[in-house]
């Protein structure tokens, strides 16, 4: 668990963050430019002192109203916007500078970390040798040396071409499944966040206005990203056959059966899908003669009026909660309300790994 | 060829603009750290007070380096105190006002290349566990290597080309706090120009070679940082 009760004032600026994340996954801060995401990642390295505050990670207490453990003694793992390696040291320098200052690192540990990231091909090469995506790759096994109890990952992405967002993305998605420890990912990305996040920590102004799993974040009406044409969600399911005949296969999760076009993931693989609330339509008896594929029954449980002519249904298939978005008229033509007993129609999904 | 005072002028200028320069960067690697990083408002004061050797006549630093440090100063009775004296006319004054007068020549190009370092390299050594003395000569002093380079580099020439402030300090002892400079002047007074012409000439192209040496290191440094593919 982390505890956080942090307030600093900057020039303009007051951030007053109050929360606690569970200590595994990645808990993505998300927010618009300037909501405070960066100034909050520092404070939890450290680096920005506020006047008060409480923070805990783990059994490490780093900062109470009168001790603040300086940033070289908390055991972080930060990763910098634009990576931060020191470009008078060639790649193994930057690595072995951790080395030197962190004594008895056992070569298991060295060598899993070179390899989770893949970075033994790179040790020999000068920093201005790297692309931004490799860079990434370096700062992030140096970050994992210094064997932290939390790893702080700063809009990571940010600075790389969509190419290269690709060719690391894999390497993050391998750091969630591999990591034990916990992670805070700031970024502004619904992409990154959609892909990587098991919580969401919403941030505004420099206040957490909320914190949550991933789904109950995105379709919560309490919470701001449900309220637009761009409202998603995001559920888990498993691959449990595929239909080799039409080039198809089936994810079961607790709603039901998702068809989707086969991507050659193994059978019994987890995988995350995104639906997009625009690609639900509701009907109120299962269609038969349709083209979509994804039926299911549902339930209403709440309707808002998103602008002057749209509505955002959120429906539960069997405990999974999705949203809807559909005309207003529509919803009063299918006289929707809370309960009502409904069939979803869902156009498209996106598997996310 | 040269003659024994010239050769002990040499020595005696090699000697102070060695001795000079290492004081210099020993003191102005803090001044400039600090002038680069601190907040304070009248940091700007401090900064005049470094640069004032640039402008001022070398005699007038000289004039006041001897009523501070000559034998009827307070700071001379204060020494006498403890054993020692006055330090005008012996060598140990002539470091003190080499290094006053080209502190600015060491301080600025320090300050410069500090300030060039990002606070972000910094903060990140400190995510990596290093302390702040740690930080500063893995990160700061390596970043800022052109600055070193370059600061003693002037610090030294700067020192072996001083004329008037030795003149008033030094008093042209020979083999004590006769310097090249002054030998000159006496070889131009004397009119023996073929001396004089060695002499110049030599310090001209030793002065040649180290800026040669200072303007490609630092156009190799900057050409290995900013090379990127």
């Amino acid at each position: 668990m982390i505890e956080c009760q942090l307030k600093i004032n900057l020039e303009g600026f007051t951030l007053d963050a109050k929360f606690s994340v569970p200590d595994q996954g990645i808990t993505v801060i998300f927010g618009p430019s300037g909501s405070g995401k960066t100034t909050l990642l520092r404070a939890i390295a450290g680096l920005e002192k506020g006047d008060s505050g409480f923070l805990k990670v783990g059994d490490s207490i780093w900062q109470t109203d009168d001790n603040f453990v300086p940033t070289h003694k908390r055991q972080i793992g930060y990763v910098f916007q634009d990576a931060g390696l020191f470009d008078h040291l060639d790649v193994s320098g930057n690595l072995n500078y951790v080395k030197k200052r962190k004594t008895g690192l056992k070569k298991v540990f060295i060598d899993s970390i070179y390899t989770l990231l893949d970075i033994e091909s790179l040790l020999n090469r000068r920093i201005g040798q790297l692309s931004g995506g490799e860079k990434q790759r370096v700062a992030i096994a140096r970050a994992l040396l210094t064997n932290p109890k939390i790893l702080l990952l700063d809009e990571p992405l940010s600075a790389l071409d969509l190419k290269r967002k690709n060719e690391i993305l894999p390497y993050l998605d391998s750091l969630h499944n591999q990591l034990e420890i916990p992670i805070l990912y700031v970024t502004h990305s619904q992409d990154e966040t959609s892909r990587l996040a098991d919580h969401i920590m919403l941030i505004e102004d420099g206040k957490i206005i909320g914190n949550g799993p991933i789904n109950e974040m995105l379709t919560s009406f309490e919470m701001p990203l449900s309220h637009s044409g761009d409202a998603i969600s995001i559920f888990e399911a498993r691959v449990i056959s595929r239909d080799t005949d039409f080039n198809l296969m089936h994810l079961e999760f607790n709603g039901g059966q998702f068809i989707v076009p086969d991507n050659a993931l193994p059978i019994d693989s987890l995988v995350r899908i995104r639906v997009a609330a625009r690609d639900v339509s509701i009907t109120k008896k299962k269609q038969s003669d349709t083209s979509i594929l994804n039926i299911f029954p549902a339930v209403v449980e709440e309707i808002v009026p998103e602008g002057n002519a749209q509505v955002i249904v959120r429906l539960t298939l069997n405990g999974v909660v999705l949203l809807a978005c559909l005309t207003r008229k529509s919803s009063a033509s299918l006289k929707l309300d809370k309960g009502s007993s409904v069939f979803v129609q869902v156009k498209s999904v996106a598997i996310l790994n | 060829m040269l003659s024994e005072t010239d050769i002990s002028a040499i020595s005696v200028t090699i000697k102070l603009a060695l001795l000079s320069t290492a004081i210099l960067i020993a003191i102005g690697t803090p001044l400039a750290w600090w002038l680069s990083q601190t907040k304070f408002k009248f940091k700007v004061v401090f900064e005049a007070i470094i640069a004032l050797p640039l402008i001022l006549p070398p005699t007038v630093l000289g004039f006041y380096l001897l009523m501070t440090l000559g034998s009827n100063s307070p700071l001379a009775g204060f020494l006498e105190y403890f054993g020692g004296g006055s330090i005008a006319f012996t060598f140990s004054g002539l470091v003190v006002g080499s290094v006053i007068y080209s502190l600015p020549f060491v301080v600025q190009p320090l300050q410069n290349s500090f300030s060039a370092v990002r606070i972000e390299s910094l903060e990140v050594a400190a995510t990596l566990g290093a302390s702040n003395i740690d930080r500063f000569f893995t990160v700061a002093v390596p970043l800022a290597r052109s600055g070193f380079i370059t600061a003693a580099v002037l610090g030294f020439a700067h020192t072996v080309g001083e004329f008037g402030v030795v003149l008033m300090i030094g008093g042209n002892i020979p083999g004590e706090t006769s310097v090249l400079s002054i030998a000159i002047y006496d070889h131009v007074e004397a009119m023996e120009y073929s001396q004089a012409h060695l002499l110049a000439g030599g310090l001209l192209v030793a002065s040649f070679v180290m800026l040669i040496f200072v303007y490609l290191f630092n156009r190799h440094f900057s050409l290995v940082r900013s090379r990127d593919w």
